[in-house]
């Protein structure tokens, strides 16, 4: 072969056993991954695929959880979800709407609020839980039910739901801003027929993380949904969320290890349609609008 | 208190009664500053109506900063400060009280990057004319199959309107853009090197429609093509930057900038020896 560029045998040979070392250990990092995520998945479903029938899912639990189904704690979860996620999601939206769109010309108050939520972000869950109890449950008097455990997971969930919110409009070409103002559109208008539906994908994206995190929380809801197991008859009463469940039976229930697993499997699943149905949606959205040029 | 721009529903033809009598845009010692750099400093210069004016010169020197204070959309850039006077048919656009958003209706602006929006073809127009005032189906519908003739799109769209408009073709989407501008029946529109995204049949087209703007809108163009600017502008602006400050050098009618430039720096620029 006729050589124009030659390299000298030493530097080629270093640089290739560099580039190789580098790419295995990447490699490693991935199995590692993978593999961790594949030993609990492949353990939860070894011990808890057979509980799952349909009278686990629809039949209230009995002795403590060790017999009979997950009824009121499914309920239960799905309630206290559903209110962390009214609540979170406006406040959410319009605290990332200011940080993305307004803050560009008031730094300042971009930086506060921006290193207030990333503090925040950073706070251990128990202590949410403290505060939720003291702020929800006894200054508010709304004592331990599924109001104030879910108001408290929205709390926790905010900081993670803001940034990603905002990321997910940041993400909105400037080019539809610019066009936008020079045909004299108002700031309204633009973030509600452009910039909202532009940002959609990335919007679900910070939403499901925003409900991964919740469904996976026990320890703020110890202190403020509580663990009552029984059917829950509103928001004001308490009821006990599936982490907690899991929790209780693993660790405070004599034999209770084999519904565990079932509740697990029933948690993971959960989570799993979550994320299924937002990938979903953004890809068929992605589908009728293609990106720009 | 700055009396408002007429209303939407008057033809621009109706509107050349204020103002000067020649002139479009008057702007005198305009200067513009992002984060205290100056950009440019001292413009002074008189666009005349119903012409097309180009404004050529190096990347750097100011040429697209000044057509957004024209809209004033240097207002959405962070730490942009524009002192100066900038009269648009004799309005005094400076004033605080100015509402903007009738401004930008006046003074529509076409971009660099054909930028429709993620929405239908029709979206496209029927957003922005809805957002000032226009609401009646038939009045929409109209107006969309006008404006749409008009740069040429409506024979290649008409039986696709409700198909996403980043599926058109860059000079489609550009064409699109313009006939957004028209759609709200501005006074003044703002070209900003409009054809260097296109390829040249596309950017062709683009120019020709520009020809045809002629006498109904005055068009302010910035563009690096030279030859654009001999072949369709009645008057040419040069530009260039001295200690990164830009400059307006020399502004005359293209025949005489291009034929017997007065500035020694102008006659080097066209000829291609600098910049």
């Amino acid at each position: 072969m006729d050589d124009w560029l030659p390299a000298s045998g030493r530097t080629r040979g270093r640089t290739a056993a560099a580039d190789r070392t580098a790419a295995g250990a990447a490699w490693m990092c991935a199995v590692i991954v993978t593999l961790a995520f594949g030993w609990i998945a492949a353990d939860l479903l070894w011990h808890g695929l057979s509980r799952l029938t349909p009278g686990f899912l629809f039949e209230m639990p009995q002795l403590s959880g060790r017999a009979g189904g997950l009824a009121s704690i499914i309920v239960s979860t799905l309630a206290i979800l559903a209110i962390c996620l009214a609540a979170a999601v406006p406040i959410g939206l319009g605290a990332a709407i200011l940080l993305a769109e307004y803050s560009r010309s008031d730094r300042r108050l971009g930086r506060f609020v921006r290193r207030s939520l990333d503090v925040l972000a950073g706070v251990p869950s128990i202590v949410f839980g403290l505060f939720g109890n003291a702020f929800f449950c006894v200054y508010l008097g709304m004592g331990f039910s599924l109001l104030a455990g879910g108001l408290t997971l929205a709390c926790m969930v905010l900081p993670l739901l803001i940034r990603s919110l905002e990321q997910g409009l940041r993400e909105v070409p400037d080019d539809w801003r610019n066009a936008a103002a020079a045909l004299g559109m108002s700031k309204a208008a633009t973030l509600r027929s452009i910039l909202l539906p532009a940002a959609l994908p990335g919007l679900v994206v910070g939403l499901v993380l925003g409900m991964g995190r919740a469904l996976a929380e026990t320890a703020a809801l110890l202190f403020t949904s509580g663990y009552v197991m029984r059917m829950p008859g509103s928001v004001m009463d308490s009821g006990r969320a599936l982490s907690i469940h899991i929790f209780d039976l693993s660790m405070n229930v004599p034999g209770g290890t084999g519904n565990a697993y079932g509740a697990a499997v029933v948690l993971l699943l959960m989570l799993l349609t979550v994320n299924l149905l937002a990938l979903a949606i953004a890809r068929r959205w992605q589908l009728t609008q293609p990106g720009p040029l | 208190m700055t009396p408002p721009l007429l209303p939407m529903r008057h033809a621009p033809s109706a509107l050349l009664a204020n103002g000067s009598e020649q002139h479009a845009i008057e702007l005198r010692n305009l200067c513009v500053c992002y984060h205290g750099k100056r950009a440019f400093r001292d413009i002074s210069l008189a666009v005349p109506r119903g012409e097309i004016t180009a404004l050529i010169g190096p990347s750097g020197c100011g040429k697209s900063s000044l057509l957004q204070c024209l809209n004033r959309l240097t207002d959405m850039i962070p730490g942009c400060h524009v002192e100066g006077d900038v009269r648009v048919e004799g309005l005094n656009i400076m004033d605080p009280a100015q509402d903007l958003l009738t401004l930008r209706r006046h003074v529509g602006m076409l971009f660099q990057r054909p930028n429709p929006f993620p929405l239908s073809i029709r979206r496209n127009i029927e957003l922005p004319l809805r957002e000032h005032g226009v609401i009646r189906k038939p009045e929409l519908r109209a107006r969309i199959e006008q404006v749409l003739d008009d740069v040429g799109l409506w024979d290649e769209v008409r039986d696709r309107l409700d198909s996403p408009a980043l599926a058109l073709s860059g000079g489609q989407q550009q064409r699109l853009c313009l006939a957004r501008a028209l759609a709200l029946a501005p006074r003044v529109l703002l070209m900003d090197e409009p054809c260097s995204a296109l390829d040249p049949l596309a950017s062709a087209k683009i120019e020709e429609l520009i020809v045809r703007l002629r006498g109904q809108y005055t068009v302010l163009i910035v563009t690096h093509n030279l030859g654009q600017a001999r072949r369709i502008a009645d008057h040419t602006g040069f530009f260039w930057t001295e200690d990164g400050i830009g400059r307006l050098v020399e502004f005359a009618p293209t025949h005489t900038l291009f034929n017997q430039p007065q500035d020694p720096r102008t006659r080097a620029y066209i000829r291609g020896e600098r910049g």
